[in-house]
């Protein structure tokens, strides 16, 4: 009985819950009482928004719970992949197949337990095509999933690249007013924004097809599993190494493909912007860590220098950038940049530390750099700007969104006891047994972090309260709060102080996927 | 027991705000101070069990990271060292609680005051009950948030929350290096804890770091550090000293301390005079072993303690700030420590850490009382005859004043511990013991020496202008504030009253267990001692080194007379003498200047003057990292922006590419919003045809 019961697709199932809520909407929207031209207009449209909104919340709730079941089958003490599912599919060694290990199941949840929070922040903030924004949030949501849980090499392909697709609409379509000079044309700086993150992403992503397919052709199967088994040739690898890294570095993002982010961030609506830095910027580590060290292990430790230089590059730069922005959007994301830049320096530094910390620090921003956005986003909505120099002194009427903005702010900066902390210096501890300099360096970053982070709190929080239009702005309400920015806070606070449940889910999987490459670059010699 | 002294502040701290809302300010206020109440009163009992029971433990509570080897717990370490510390930080904590329940009272916002008090005594008791260097850092770090949160505490005002930056950023400087330092101690010693590393030195063990190429013994292991070969253990104790450095205001890295007195006064006392600022010192006490054997770590450690200790009582002298002037002296006195702990008396610095808690806190409260007094006035050239007002206020500040300059009998023991007061004793402990390590030719031990003397003069010098131009002499106050001063509540002076008691009477009462006869059984292994430690090294390459610098040092005005004996304090008498001789000539000349004809005439250093406007501007530290740092920092960020991302990135990248493509294909002007479905469709269309097309021609299906 149980043995069956565990046995179930549930994978298939956490990933594909959302789309059938998607599919909810989508027959909502069939039925719903058209006017004589088909539109859907006036109470029609009302009861249509609200059902789309509780139909997304539903089921984004549905998919949090079977992820919980998930990780209840899921045994931490294993390092092998687990709950695999294969199904052939298109055949001749590509088929459907799912699995999860240590590395890929935190990222589940991650994805499942902030979506619900991404219906929830749009929930008063979105006021057009409200429906068909609720359906590319769970499209959305299905297809990051699958990203986590493909053990084929195609079907990741198929979900890390589909998901492009419904974040370039939430950019374009629902993202903030304004107009850009661009290649000579007027166009809405949102439409510049998706354009800008789909150039960047689709060079990247070509040339990861064009390895895949080089890679079928070699090997004969798709399955990361033998692919990770694989033993390419040392020549291939660099090849393959370098396609990859295109793609993954332009997700990331590493310095210098970086500055879609920054575009993208700022033109995306509050919720977009949290999904954008808490997940798909994850996407990028999660590749490195899935296909560019188990199977290429040789050109990643070659390429290594690479990555580091790049890591301290973003790390450094882009937070002497963030120090000179104006936008607090704009700030955020250019610390996202940075953060990253410890996230790829951890990896590739091939040690125990900085592997786990490299995916600490991915789960740890997730939740800090997730919950600034809402709290840009909460100010947002009120007063329609993220002008820096638009605020000041709010803490006189908001108290408690200062508390709150604060204790991320801090989590930023990676202060000791908030998660920020825990992945920063295992990361760093890991670069500083490869080299100093690079330890050196990233901890340089810990100073900037500081410097920019609180010149954004102080200008926007502190201060006398000057400023006619922030005479009446209200703090944070019940939602606000309690649903969104409470959890995220519970999360940061108590992986800040007691990371082990995560550390320790991680290790059996890094301990073997260190093993490997060991074992491959003892070959190799 | 060991867990609720640490956490029972934590508690205040988080039950203070929503009790505030509840119950209204007092009943926070009772709430955390009762709480400290009970911490201190716990503090003390540890302290007779821990330290002078030699009952030493650690509690672990539960595993805070472990990654591979790195491990840190939570832990609450009871040995002498951090029972020492227990009762400094809570007994200060708990005055400084109760006096703020005066002294807030005309400010409001008592919860969030009273929390953020006991949140920093939180974090400080995490920093000094830590079994490992990560717990450690973050009680570090944690004090260091308080800290800011306390100096911005008056956010509305730009220098509040310009000073609380400052501190914060500069801080993290030194944290930079107390980070890579431990990064560096796990390389090194495969471990962050305590017990780990410190037996591996005492006992030389072998190492073998990540990478190396040999296995080494710890003492002699030299480690690639930024592409050079060091010494390891003196990479490690130097980066450790770093983040001291910041924490505790040293030289370089001072600038923050001055600027924090914004906060309100009471801040001043606890975080700013009697612990906060001490913890640099606690780092080095409590790696004293590593310290020990990198000989030329703890040569820099004496040359920024001793210029620290001049640089700042020269600021100090013409300042008219009463809080800076006690700032100063703080950095000055902080300066004292560390080249105590540099020369290697360790006990001597932790001596003083002790008894300057007292002083130091008696006189920023003093202070705290007269700026109510006189209407939130601040400067000194506004204020004299003060005594008036505030005669109890005036004997307890000159109380703290004779016991931070050091007043006593040289040379005579009662009970066998120095006669005189906690400053007094304490001061030339460090004092002599510098001369007696340079004796032994421990670097730059005899400029400490010389330093110590000069900022001793100094010390009396601008501790008691303080008292002479604050309470002494006719009023300069306006009519209103000399007719009408506000009233000082009894919450506020009471507090004054122990630490007063403290200021005179803590440096003989506990001179026998810090420096004196039972000091080894006291510190109980807590601290090296280096009296075993240079028989034991006699001989080694780094005694060479020592002499060589120590003949150096030579002429600097220590001369070699008889008398002198290698254990305890049986300097030669001109030494016992020198401090009080010092002290004597500062205390005069304030005395001559100030009290006779105008206070506020023109000294010996005239305004105008070179070297007035050099002290007066505090060196030129602030304008210098403005200048180099600070400015540039921006400049570059703006550049890197708008040059980098924007002209060249950009341009070269994805509005290139688009360029080319619009030049081609005008119809991109079209791509309105409701256009981007059709768009997004193609592309997902594009996908599945480019996958099909690449699966098929390379014979998949």
């Amino acid at each position: 009985m149980i043995e069956s019961f565990a046995s179930q697709p549930w994978l298939t199932m956490v990933t594909f819950a959302p789309l059938v809520g998607a599919l909810f909407i989508v027959a909502a929207r069939l039925v719903a009482k058209k006017n004589a031209d088909g539109v859907i207009e006036g109470e029609a449209l009302t009861q249509l928004e609200r059902s789309s909104k509780v139909i997304a919340l539903g089921a984004t709730l549905v998919t949090f719970a079977i992820s919980l079941l998930v990780y209840s089958l899921f045994d931490p003490s294993l390092a092998g992949f687990q709950l695999v599912e294969e199904v052939a599919w298109i055949g001749g060694g590509v088929s459907y197949k799912m699995g999860v290990d240590g590395i890929s199941i935190l990222f589940v949840l991650l994805t499942t337990f902030i979506m619900p929070i991404c219906i929830l922040a749009s929930w008063d903030s979105i006021k057009n095509r409200v429906a068909d924004y609720m359906i590319a949030f769970l499209v959305l949501e299905t297809l990051m999933i699958g990203v986590f849980c493909a053990l084929d090499l195609f079907l990741f392909y198929v979900f890390f690249e589909g998901s492009l697709i419904p974040m370039f609409l939430i950019i374009g379509v629902w993202g903030s007013k304004g107009v850009k000079e661009f290649a000579g044309f007027q166009m809405s700086s949102k439409v510049y924004a998706a354009l800008k993150f789909f150039l960047y992403t689709l060079v990247g992503s070509l040339l990861l097809l064009i390895a895949m397919a080089w890679m079928y052709a070699t090997v004969g199967t798709t399955d990361i599993v033998a692919l990770q088994q694989f033993d390419f040739p040392a020549g291939a690898q660099k090849w393959l190494w370098l396609a990859f890294f295109a793609s993954f570095a332009v997700k990331m993002p590493m310095w210098p493909v970086h500055t879609w982010l920054p575009d993208a961030h700022v033109q995306a609506p509050t919720a977009g912007s949290v999904v954008l830095a808490a997940i798909l910027l994850k996407m990028g580590g999660y590749g490195f860590l899935r296909f560019s060290l188990p199977m290429f292990p040789d050109a990643s430790m070659d390429f290594s220098p690479l990555i580091f230089a790049l890591s301290i590059v973003a790390i450094i730069y882009t937070s002497l950038v963030a120090l000179a922005q104006e936008d607090m959007k704009k700030l955020i994301a250019y610390s996202s940049v940075a953060h990253m830049g410890f996230v790829t320096m951890g990896i590739f530094t091939g040690t125990k530390q900085g592997i786990e910390g490299g995916l600490f620090q991915m789960l740890s921003h997730g939740f800090i750099s997730g919950a600034l956005f809402l709290c840009v986003g909460v100010v947002y909505d009120r007063m329609h700007t993220r002008e820096i120099a638009a605020y000041g002194g709010l803490v006189h009427r908001m108290p408690l969104y200062a508390f709150f903005f604060l204790f991320f702010t801090l989590g930023n900066v990676g202060l000791p006891g908030t998660s920020g902390f825990v992945g920063e210096i295992l990361a760093m501890t890991g670069a500083f047994k490869v080299n100093s300099w690079i330890a050196f360096f990233a901890a340089f970053g810990v100073i900037l972090s500081a410097a920019y982070a609180l010149r954004l709190y102080r200008q926007v929080i502190y201060g006398d309260l000057t400023k006619e239009a922030l005479m009446g702005i209200p703090d944070l309400n019940k939602r606000e709060l309690f649903l969104l920015l409470a959890p995220l806070m519970f999360f940061a606070l108590f992986l800040g102080f007691n990371p082990g449940p995560v550390l320790n889910v991680f290790a059996p999987s890094v301990d073997l996927l260190m093993d490997n490459m060991n074992a491959a670059l003892g070959s190799a010699l | 027991m060991g867990q609720l002294v640490v956490l029972l502040p934590l508690f205040g701290a988080m039950l203070s705000m929503p009790v505030g809302r509840t119950f209204g300010p007092k009943a926070s206020e009772y709430v955390t101070t009762g709480l400290m109440l009970i911490a201190a009163v716990l503090s003390w009992i540890l302290f007779f069990d821990v330290a002078i029971g030699n009952n030493a433990r650690t509690i672990e509570l539960f595993t805070w990271i472990a990654s591979g080897g790195f491990e840190a717990n939570w832990a609450v370490r009871l040995d002498t060292m951090s029972a020492v510390m227990l009762v400094v930080v809570n007994s200060v904590s708990f005055l400084v609680h109760l006096y703020s329940m005066g002294y807030m009272k005309e400010y409001g916002e008592q919860s969030r005051f009273f929390a953020y008090l006991s949140l920093f005594t939180f974090a400080m008791l995490t920093l000094v009950t830590a079994d490992n260097f990560l717990q450690l850092f973050f009680g570090w770090e944690g004090v260091g948030l308080a800290s800011y949160l306390l100096i911005g505490f008056w956010f509305k005002k730009k220098s509040a929350n310009d000073a609380a930056i400052k501190a914060f950023i500069v801080n993290r400087v030194g944290d930079f290096g107390f980070a890579l330092g431990i990064m560096c101690i796990f390389y090194v010693f495969g471990s962050i804890e305590f017990d780990a590393v410190f037996e591996a030195v005492r006992n030389n063990a072998v190492v073998d770091p990540y990478g190396a190429v040999a296995a080494a013994p710890i003492r002699e292991l030299q480690i690639n550090f930024l592409d050079n070969d060091w010494h390891a253990l003196t990479v490690i104790a130097v980066l450790l000293f770093i983040g001291a450095m910041g924490k505790s205001a040293q030289f370089l890295l001072h600038t923050w301390l001055p600027d924090a007195m914004e906060g309100p006064t009471p801040v001043s006392a606890l975080i700013h005079a009697a612990t906060m600022v001490t913890a640099g010192v606690f780092l080095v006490c409590r790696c004293s072993v590593i310290f020990e054997y990198a000989p030329s770590a703890a040569a820099l450690v004496t040359i920024v303690g001793a210029v620290t200790a001049f640089f700042a009582a020269t600021v100090g002298l013409l300042q008219d700030d009463i809080k800076r002037v006690v700032a100063y002296s703080t950095c000055s006195q902080l300066g004292y420590m560390f080249f105590a702990a540099g020369v290697g008396a360790y006990d001597a610095a932790m001596f003083h850490l002790f008894t300057h808690a007292f002083f130091k806190a008696l006189l920023f409260l003093g202070s705290g009382a007269v700026i109510i007094a006189m209407h939130h006035e601040q400067d000194m050239k506004k204020m004299g005859g003060v005594k008036d007002i505030l005669p109890l206020t005036h004997i307890l500040m000159v109380i703290g004043t004779i016991g931070i300059t050091g007043v006593g009998i040289p040379g005579f023991y009662l009970f066998g511990a120095p006669f005189g007061t906690a400053g007094f004793v304490s001061k030339d402990v460090i004092i002599e013991g510098a001369f007696a390590a340079g004796e032994v030719g421990r670097a730059f031990a005899n400029f400490a020496f010389v330093m110590g003397l000069l900022a001793a003069v100094m010390t009396a010098f601008y501790s008691w202008r303080l008292i002479f131009l604050t309470f002494w002499g006719k009023s300069r106050a306006p009519e209103s504030v000399r007719k009408h001063p506000h009233a000082v509540p009894d919450t506020m002076m009471a507090p004054l009253i122990p630490l007063a008691l403290g200021a005179m009477a803590a440096g003989m009462a506990f001179y026998g267990d810090f420096v004196g006869k039972e000091k080894e059984a006291f510190w109980n292994g807590a601290l090296y001692f280096s009296d075993a430690h240079h028989e034991e090294t006699a001989s080694t390459d780094h005694h060479k080194e020592d002499a060589s610098h120590g003949a150096a040092e030579g002429d600097h005005g220590a001369a070699k007379e008889g008398g002198y004996e290698d254990s305890g304090h049986h300097v030669p008498a001109w030494v016992l003498w020198s401090p009080f001789i010092a002290m004597l000539a500062g205390s005069l000349t304030a005395a001559f200047h100030y009290l006779r004809g105008d206070p506020l005439r023109p000294g010996l250093l005239r305004p105008g003057g070179m070297i007035y406007a050099f002290l007066k501007n505090k060196w030129y530290f602030d304008e210098l990292y403005d200048f180099i740092l600070v400015k540039p920092a921006l400049a570059i960020g703006r550049f890197l922006w708008i040059d980098g991302d924007g002209k060249t990135i950009d341009r070269v990248g994805p509005d290139g590419i688009a360029a080319v493509v619009a030049a081609n294909a005008k119809r991109i002007v079209k791509l309105q919003s409701g256009y981007l479905y059709h768009y997004a469709f193609a592309m997902l269309i594009g996908i599945a045809v480019l996958v099909t097309f690449v699966l098929i021609r390379l014979g998949g299906g």
